[in-house]
């Protein structure tokens, strides 16, 4: 069971105060768009054996989302961020580049 | 013959005798025992039968890696299956009794299956059982469940009471042994909030049996004072009975205590749950050691050689009169000086090593007149339910007998594996260790914490050191690196205690004995006693290709058992790794999982038992329902009344009674339940416009709508009616149950995706109570109330109002979910009592009678209206319910708008939404398929459509139901077969899904 901090009310808890909301940072894709840009929007995902950012709510809490960064294989938190952001903060990148040396070049 | 000794027995209380008994027979031990020291001290040596074989079994540890001695313990609701008796504390008046016999545990017909051990072999399940698959039901399954199975489930309701702990600490020390203490005491010393588990009623470990002296004391009295000193440390929590049974991501520990297993009949919890957070774990887990395979090996009187001295020091029992110790280690020689020192005899010890030189202890225990055979083994065990003999060979050799001994016990020793489990749990490696051939934690690769940091570290025998001093040294070392870690200071006079150093002669391993063990000798020697896995069936597996440790075990169920392997892991391991002529640690170890020992299912409960299993929410007039016959039906965490039973009538008549009522009277709905969401802002009719398939923005203020709710995959769920309070305020009613839900949905995508529109969403269900009152009189008794203005013209249908009734502050929709003239009318909750009373009053010469949930769905269903979870499954979009007319054609967009423009979402062939009627006027069971001409691929009969909704129709007289069918509404007419479960035939026209007023006269009134 995880510990995570609610990056919008600041508590640390537990997981279960938490509900996971999956990958992060997806592209909305509606009416209008291609079959491709559709099916990659709502079924594929990322399942990276590492370095992941995932949305979650404090839904036994303050009940806003937020994003975490994490190591899927070690668990390692690398920190919490807005929910209302379309990639991680540079800041926060470079700590997972210092934890993981070479990380941004795999993408 | 086993037996209690005159004297000894350090955790006796001699004073105070017990009386137990065992399959019915009177037994008495002493306060300090446990069931299975005192059954030994009883000559009861014989415990149970083997799960395959019916083998009598005996006792074999003194600890929870027993794996045989599994009794019924208690009855009626103190019933208990699988109960360890050695870890089982005695007490005055404790029934046990023995499992898988028949008849009885002397004479057992299963035994039988012995003589055909040689056709039950490794995969006998998986090869006897697959083929033909109809002899499956009646032949095969019947007898699995006849000889499989250990205990039996308890059939009464538990008595006790159970609990949860939450706890928080820097340092979760498990295990209280010499190492465990020792950590304590140096991180508790330094500050650190400390919890120390040790799962069993003393402290100390093994320690006090095996010896030895610490800063020139005897060992027990260091523990003694090593105890004295954390009791007086505040910053350090001692428990007891508390075991640790599993270690999680993020330092997330569960302990298990056992608070009355000796006292059952002292008030308080049974058992208490600890779920901890620790900034760090130690595992100071101590070591088991494993039992050497040779035939016969699983005879009653073959005991672990440690189990043995644990009997003998703790318990005052010895379990034979001559104890034949056999090894390939020196601490075994320890169970032998000690049973000599006690007066009993020990005519070997078998030692299946070859040295250049004697070692200190073995020069011990030739001084006390030992004979020591040493590159020797035992060739077979004599014996059937108890131990007479043992044939002696030569270790190297492949079994040829050299001499027969005569004995009643033999006193067992393979080496020590350390106890990893826990270090294990949450991904922490381990690494052969080649010297004492056993697997030890890696603490290169420890488990992880949210830091990124190792968050478990081994301590003592559990990180592979087993002498005193090596252990204490290692103890200090881990809590000072520990503490070191997170930042507390070490005082600077903390060191590791003096402990006495023995010089040990090295272990050899042995994983078959003789090594060359013929087949007929291999058939006999036991790996997993629970499980009756021998050496000759790893070998079948490794030979049939199971090359894979995982695979092996499920093939063979080596370590599958209760005990989890926790003497056969490594015996099993080493088998199959001999077989494949590999190395250990290339063929790797299982994997180790949570709980380390079983921990009762009452305690993962707790307290969640019967009404508090789960919050129940009520409706302001709850109470009142109660009194009024209301039959209770389960609608998310709501209870709703399903009918309000009258006099002695049946469930199904007072149903009927409602359903005519409201249609030729008035009835009153507690819809209180009801989600009410207020969506609000500058935004909120944009924001609602991609909630709903249809238009929210252009709803009038003071008007209602009836709106459906998709998800981005397209599919319906959930549905309301939407109203307009002012320019940027809405009102969203959701169904029952799925108020939070919707709540949530709108939130994620309000913070998620467009969070710089400007919405409040505020969930307000539990503000208001709702009633709907129903039926033709429903005006007049507003009326009769006096207050606003509901008439037709001032009210109209879809319409809602701000305003009074009979003194009461109320909102009024003029929506009908029944067809009928309806008002669904809110108050706040705290009125909703009030308001109700009122209306029955008002009601009283109308006809008033409330209604419960299935007059409400019957209501509906007359007039086609879907529900949500009837008519809908997850797999439903609305276009295959007709709801063409509450889709939206101008939006761009809408939450499954997209999603329904994919090809199989427009598919002319999905299964349309229609009417059924039976030709007969029976009721279609609910769920009932359509069946069409033809099979499919799997030869099933091809379908064409399923009932959704189905009942009895007072008001029409006959049975009405709706269902999904293949191109339906252009088949109107034409009849469907739906076979029942029931084995008959349903025929059934398919209608209009609007049975009653079609053209929607009577609710527009
Ligand atoms: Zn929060």
């Amino acid at each position: 069971m995880l510990v995570l901090t609610c990056h919008a009310c600041g508590v640390t808890a537990e997981e279960t105060e938490f509900h996971a909301g999956g990958e992060a940072h997806l592209k909305r894709f509606g009416p209008g768009s291609s079959d491709e840009d559709f099916e990659e929007y709502l079924f594929m995902r990322a399942n990276p054996k590492g370095v992941h950012f995932e949305r979650w709510r404090h839904a036994n809490g303050c009940g806003k989302w937020f994003h975490v960064a994490r190591d899927t294989m070690t668990l390692e938190v690398f920190g919490s961020y807005s929910a209302q952001a379309f990639a991680p903060p540079e800041e926060l990148l470079s700590r997972i580049e210092d934890r993981r040396p070479g990380w941004r070049g795999q993408d | 013959m086993s037996t209690r000794l005159a004297t000894g027995g350090r955790l006796l209380n001699k004073a105070k005798p017990v009386n137990f008994t065992f399959n019915g027979k009177n037994l008495r031990g002493y306060e300090g025992d446990t069931l299975a020291s005192a059954l030994l001290a009883n000559d009861q040596m014989l415990v149970g039968r083997s799960f395959k074989y019916h083998r009598p079994r005996g006792i074999v540890a003194a600890g929870p890696e027993e794996p045989n001695a599994l009794v019924n313990l208690g009855a009626e609701g103190r019933f208990e299956p699988n109960a360890r008796a050695t870890t089982t504390p005695l007490f005055d008046g404790l029934q046990a009794a023995s499992q898988n016999h028949w008849p009885s545990l002397e004479f057992d017909v299963g035994a039988i299956n012995k003589h055909l051990s040689r056709f039950l072999p490794a995969g006998f399940y998986y090869k006897m059982f697959m083929y033909p698959r109809a002899a499956w039901k009646h032949v095969y399954e019947p007898f699995i469940r006849q000889s499989a199975g250990l205990g039996k489930a308890p059939k009464a309701t538990d008595v006790d009471t159970y609990e949860h702990f939450y706890a928080f600490c820097d340092v979760l020390i498990i295990g209280g042994g010499v190492a465990g203490l020792h950590a304590a005491l140096t991180a508790g010393k330094s500050g650190a909030r400390v919890i120390v588990m040790e799962q069993s009623d003393h402290w100390g470990g093994r320690a006090p049996v095996d010896g030895g002296t610490v800063d020139g004391q005897p060992v027990d009295k260091f523990v003694d004072g090593m105890v004295t000193e954390l009791e007086t440390l505040e910053n350090v929590t001692l428990r007891r009975n508390c075991m640790g049974a599993g270690v999680y991501d993020h330092g997330y520990v569960l302990g298990y205590e056992r608070l009355r297993d000796d006292s059952p009949h002292v008030q308080g919890p049974r058992h208490r749950l600890w779920r901890v957070r620790a900034a760090h774990i130690i595992t100071a887990t101590g070591a088991i050691e494993r039992p050497l395979s040779f035939a016969g090996n699983d005879i009653p009187g073959v005991m672990l050689a440690a189990a043995v001295r644990d009997y003998l020091v703790n318990h005052g029992v010895s379990v034979g009169d001559r104890t034949v110790v056999v090894t390939n280690n020196d601490n075994a020689y320890l169970t032998a000086i000690a049973l000599k020192h006690a007066g009993l005899d020990v005519p070997a010890i078998v030692d299946a090593r070859v040295l250049p030189q004697d070692s200190q202890l073995m020069e011990q225990a030739k001084a006390l007149g030992i004979r020591v055979m040493m590159g020797h083994g035992i060739a077979s065990v004599k014996g059937g339910k108890r131990v007479t003999g043992v044939e002696i060979c030569a270790q190297a050799g492949e079994g040829a007998v050299l001499e027969e001994i005569s004995c009643d016990a033999v006193a067992m020793s393979g080496g020590w594996s350390p106890v990893v489990h826990l270090w294990s749990h949450c991904g922490g490696k381990l690494r052969w260790d080649t010297t004492q051939a056993c697997f030890s934690p890696d603490v290169d690769n420890p488990p992880l914490g949210a830091d990124g940091m190792g968050f478990v570290t081994p301590a003592g025998a559990a990180s592979g050191v087993f002498a005193l001093d090596d252990v204490l040294n290692d103890a200090f070392a881990a809590a000072d690196g520990v503490m070191t870690s997170l930042g507390f200071d070490v005082p600077r006079d903390l060191k590791s205690p003096e402990a006495e150093r023995r010089q040990d002669a090295p272990m050899m391993p042995v994983w078959l004995m003789p090594q060359g063990a013929s087949v007929k000798l291999r058939e006999k020697a036991w790996l997993d006693y629970q499980n009756d896995v021998k050496v000759s069936d790893v070998r079948l597996a490794a030979q049939e290709g199971f090359v894979s440790v995982e695979h092996a075990k499920r093939y063979t169920t080596l370590g599958m058992a209760t005990d989890q392997g926790k003497l056969s892991n490594i015996n099993g391991l080493a088998t199959l790794a001999g077989a494949l002529d590999a190395d250990i640690p290339s063929v790797g170890t299982t994997t180790f999982r949570p709980p380390y020992h079983p921990i009762s299912m009452a305690s993962i409960a707790g307290e969640a038992r019967g009404t508090v299993f789960q919050p129940i929410r009520r409706t302001p007039m709850h109470d009142w329902h109660d009194t009024h016959g209301a039959e209770w039906e389960p609608v998310g965490h709501w209870r709703r009344p399903y009918a309000y039973k009258q006099g002695g009538e049946s469930t199904y008549d007072a149903v009927m009674r409602e359903v005519t009522n409201t249609r030729e009277k008035m009835g009153l709905l507690d819809a209180s339940t009801l989600g009410k969401l207020i969506v609000k802002g500058p935004d909120a009719g944009r924001f609602l416009d991609m909630m709903y398939t249809n238009m929210m923005s252009t709803l009038k203020v003071g008007k209602c709508r009836y709106g459906l709710m998709c998800s981005e995959n397209g599919f319906l769920i959930d549905d309301g009616v939407v109203a307009r309070f002012d320019e940027d305020t809405w009102l969203c009613h959701t169904t029952t149950g799925g108020a939070e839900r919707i709540h949530g949905h709108m939130e994620e995508w309000l913070q998620t995706e467009w969070w710089d529109w400007q919405v409040y969403v505020a969930n307000v269900t539990e503000q208001y109570a709702q009633v709907a009152v129903v039926g033709p009189n429903a005006r007049k008794a507003l009326e009769k109330l006096g207050g606003m203005d509901v008439s037709k013209e001032a009210l109209g249908f879809m319409d809602w109002a701000d305003g009074e009734l009979g003194g009461f502050k109320v909102r009024v929709y003029r929506i009908s979910f029944s067809g009928e003239l309806s008002y669904e009318i809110a108050v706040d909750a705290s009125h909703g009592q009030a308001f109700w009373d009122a209306l029955m009053v008002a009601g009283h010469d109308l006809g008033v009678m409330p209604y419960g949930t299935e007059c409400l769905h019957i209501l509906r269903a007359e007039k086609g209206f879907i529900m949500i979870g009837d008519e809908s499954d997850g797999t439903i979009i609305p276009q295959d319910l007709g709801l063409h007319w509450a889709i939206s054609k101008k939006k761009e967009d809408y939450l499954g708008k997209r999603a329904q423009e994919r090809s199989h979402m427009t598919d002319p062939n999905r299964w349309q939404l229609v009417g059924l009627e039976t030709t007969d006027g029976s009721v279609l069971p609910d769920g009932a398929y359509a069946v069409a001409e033809g099979e499919n691929e799997n030869g099933q009969r091809n379908m064409q459509g399923r009932v959704t909704s189905t009942y009895h129709s007072p008001t029409l007289g006959k049975g009405i139901a709706m269902g999904l069918v293949l191109n339906g509404p252009d088949r109107m007419g034409e009849t469907l077969i739906f076979p029942g479960t029931d084995g008959k035939e349903y025929q059934a026209k398919i209608v209009n899904p609007v049975f009653y007023d079609p053209k929607g006269e009577k609710q527009n009134v």
